[in-house]
């Protein structure tokens, strides 16, 4: 019961940081909310029990905000703004549409979800309790990871692998030249 | 890049060596504790992302041998498919099958395959963002001049 109001409060706050991330004049203090919001998500992690996805979480919020900060600094801090913008009107009309419709199928399906606290679906509940006689390791996440979806984490590797090549290849100022 | 002043780059170097030996933990113990490959992979990047920011780019002569970040990132993706591969041919004859023994739960050397992945995705992870970082960097730098 304490971890629902922890996670209200949490929740409340990282709305209003993310309120605040959109409507901010300045950049950096746009990127300092929505870093709020990711450092937020950790401690969301944390009392959900994932520590695992926390560590995860808190590395690359850093390194994003790095990034983002760096990026900044290259560039300018305040937002361009077009001064002839009179879509507010179309705009506010349907993202309220769009806000009732999904909170309408989001009641409606929240009814069919298992109460919160109770993990153990159907499926999840064989990797939960075989998983150290089957795998050996005491780490569920790792056991299911890298016996029980080895190919999925493969693809993960493929994903990152992918990234790299994308990254140097964009990157690359000098092309290779040909000898003639 | 140029580096930073006198008192940032001795505690980068004081640091980066307490982060990445702790990189190093985290992949290790992957298999019984939280964390594993992909956090203590970038843990490792970070140890080196620190060192470099601090001490700015040519004090390690990255231009000449930034292709090695990169053959070091192939190197284990290919490791790792082999040791997936050679699960076809022992134990269960599964595609990644974890056939090594198990041995006793907890401790350090168990679970079978699942340590060496660890490691392995560790050293592909800490390769893969620091070649990403490296391309950034020089990509700037030879912009700039």
């Amino acid at each position: 019961m304490n971890t629902e109001i922890y996670l209200t409060i949490i929740l409340i706050i990282m709305i209003i940081l993310a309120l605040t991330a959109i409507h901010a004049k300045d950049l950096l203090s746009a990127v300092i909310a929505q870093g709020g919001i990711g450092y937020g998500l950790v401690i969301c992690f944390l009392l959900l029990k994932a520590p695992d996805l926390a560590i995860v979480q808190i590395v690359a919020e850093t390194i994003t905000i790095i990034i983002m900060v760096a990026v900044l600094h290259d560039s300018t801090r305040f937002e361009m703004r077009c001064p002839t913008c009179r879509r507010d009107i179309i705009n506010l009309t349907s993202a309220l549409i769009l806000g009732a419709t999904l909170l309408y199928f989001f009641v409606d399906a929240i009814s069919v979800l298992p109460p919160f606290g109770e993990h153990t679906l159907r499926m999840s509940a064989n990797y939960v309790y075989d998983a150290i006689e089957k795998t050996g390791a005491t780490n569920l996440v790792k056991g299911v990871l890298w016996d029980f979806r080895a190919l999925d984490t493969l693809g993960e590797a493929a994903v990152l692998f992918t990234t790299a090549m994308g990254v140097l290849a964009i990157l690359r100022l000098k092309g290779r030249v040909k000898n003639n | 890049m140029k580096g930073m002043s006198v008192i940032v780059k001795k505690v980068a170097q004081l640091l980066s060596a307490m982060i990445f030996v702790f990189g190093m933990y985290i992949a290790i113990h992957g298999h019984i504790m939280p964390g594993g490959g992909f956090t203590g992979g970038v843990l490792l990047a970070s140890s080196f992302i620190v060192l470099v920011l601090a001490q700015g780019l040519e004090y390690f002569k990255l231009k000449q041998q930034r292709e090695r970040t990169s053959l070091v990132e192939s190197l284990s993706v290919l490791l790792i498919l082999l040791l997936g591969f050679s699960g076809l041919f022992a134990g269960s004859m599964v595609f990644f099958g974890n056939y090594l023994p198990k041995g006793q739960p907890g401790e350090l050397l168990s679970a079978g395959n699942i340590p060496i992945y660890s490691i392995l995705i560790g050293i592909k992870v800490a390769a893969t963002l620091f070649t990403i970082f490296l391309a950034l960097t020089i990509y700037k730098e030879e912009v700039s001049t």
